[in-house]
């Protein structure tokens, strides 16, 4: 009997936590080792929940549910620092080569929107008003896409740098733009792929990317179906090719601001 | 911010996206979501309405604690949720430490069981996979899962030898994952 066929049945027990004292210390120290062992456990885990099905019990009495909630608002979360920052300016957060993609992105909105306006209107305040505020727009952008212009992005000097991205989606246009810093590199064959999670539906695909050395990606305008509205954006590991669903955990995930 | 009745696991995902942001209308709909699922493992491992009642608490209060304990699961909520709540249970009932820290609990992608319907539908389906079985290989099964006996204790019990008692749980479990994959 091979190693694992001998541990198979007990990883079944295992996964009900009907293995007891020594039985069990043999497991763990086997599971410490072995992968196939681990994910064997994890899909036999899987198949236990299925157990938790077999009850169809009554409901919970209501006042479980405000004695919940009494609880959880005595014990308020001080929110942990996740992948996006709500309610911060872009400007502050993000390094300048994000600001600066997000510059060129308004901006090419900005100039379609113009022209636009100026093949159907003949010269008026509002396009005189457009006219500045693009102008406006160039100088601001002007130091950020220069080539010559110097990229530095600041990080709280306590914690090292954390995995960040940024999302910006444009429905009617079924536009979007996405911009990472500080990503983990991966292994050879592995890429970052980027998932638009719809209201309804399952994920769908919206880019593969990889970090280069200083850990900065982009997507900019992936093929999209249109006007998909957007719940959230995440990320996962996949194959080099990109997956048509996304393959677990997730890595990184941000709803909308 | 949420918009209603959203399904799946990606909106699990938002849910607890939300749970790290201290949203406390998150927590509610997840309560909503799965409070059946875990109040109903809690009450038939427990047989006590007042313990089942505590042990929801319990698990819901853990998951807004630390809801990136859910990150490493690979599985969906509610299936994590109901391995956590019956392992709780179990402990309660055995009066026995937690053996388990919610954070080591990992499972392998489940069947979505999100909403009502999948879930009634999918309990019907083990329901019959039960039924079906010899019923020496249920007990066996059920006695570990729902009375969190060790296997020497049901080959005690049984009178069958603690090799017959592996195997069949082994192969219950299996029977209840080959419903899943047709």
């Amino acid at each position: 009997m091979s190693e694992h066929e001998q541990y198979a049945e007990d990883l079944a027990l295992y996964a009900l936590n009907a293995l007891q004292g020594e039985d069990r210390a043999r497991v763990d120290a086997h599971l410490a080792t072995c992968a196939a062992c681990r994910l064997g456990l994890e899909q036999l885990r899987g198949d236990t929940a299925l157990l938790a099905l077999s009850t169809a019990g009554p409901r919970p009495p209501q006042r479980a549910r405000q004695r919940l909630l009494d609880a959880i608002s005595r014990e308020p979360r001080v929110p942990q620092v996740v992948q996006t920052s709500p309610r911060h300016s872009w400007w502050g957060i993000l390094g300048w080569a994000a600001t600066a993609a997000i510059v060129i992105f308004a901006l090419s909105l900005w100039k379609e929107n113009s022209a636009l306006k100026t093949t159907l209107s003949s010269v008026s305040s509002q396009s005189a008003r457009n006219a500045r505020e693009l102008e406006e727009l160039r100088r601001i952008a002007a130091p950020l896409i220069a080539p010559e212009a110097q990229h530095i992005t600041l990080v709280s000097t306590r914690t090292p740098a954390q995995p960040q991205g940024k999302a910006l989606y444009l429905r009617s246009r079924s536009s979007l733009v996405f911009l990472a810093n500080n990503m983990p590199p991966l292994p050879p064959q592995k890429a970052y792929e980027l998932w638009l999670i719809p209201t309804t539906g399952s994920p769908i695909p919206a880019g593969i990317f990889k970090p280069d050395a200083h850990g900065s990606a982009s997507v900019v305008n992936p093929p999209l179906p249109s006007g998909v509205e957007a719940k959230a954006f995440a990320i996962t590991v996949e194959n080099e090719a990109g997956a048509s669903t996304p393959t677990m955990p997730i890595v990184m995930i941000g709803a909308g601001e | 911010m949420l918009s209603p009745q959203p399904q799946g696991i990606s909106a699990d995902l938002v849910l607890v996206t939300g749970l790290k942001s201290g949203d406390q209308a998150a927590m509610a709909q997840l309560y909503d979501r799965y409070s059946s699922v875990v109040y109903g493992v809690a009450l038939r491992v427990l047989g006590d309405t007042g313990a089942a009642e505590d042990v929801l608490q319990e698990v819901f209060l853990q998951l807004w604690r630390k809801p990136s304990a859910f990150d490493a699961a690979r599985g969906s909520l509610g299936s994590w949720l109901a391995v956590i709540t019956r392992n709780r249970a179990i402990d309660f009932l055995r009066k026995r430490r937690p053996e388990t820290d919610i954070e080591d609990v990992v499972l392998s992608v489940e069947p979505d069981l999100a909403g009502e319907t999948e879930r009634s539908r999918a309990a019907e389906k083990v329901r019959g996979v039960l039924g079906s079985m010899a019923p020496a290989q249920r007990s066996a099964l059920e006695m570990a899962y729902w009375e969190g006996m060790s296997h020497t204790e049901i080959a005690d019990k049984t009178g069958e030898p603690l090799g017959t008692v592996k195997t069949r749980i082994r192969a219950g479990l299996i029977a209840l994952r080959q419903a899943f994959q047709t």
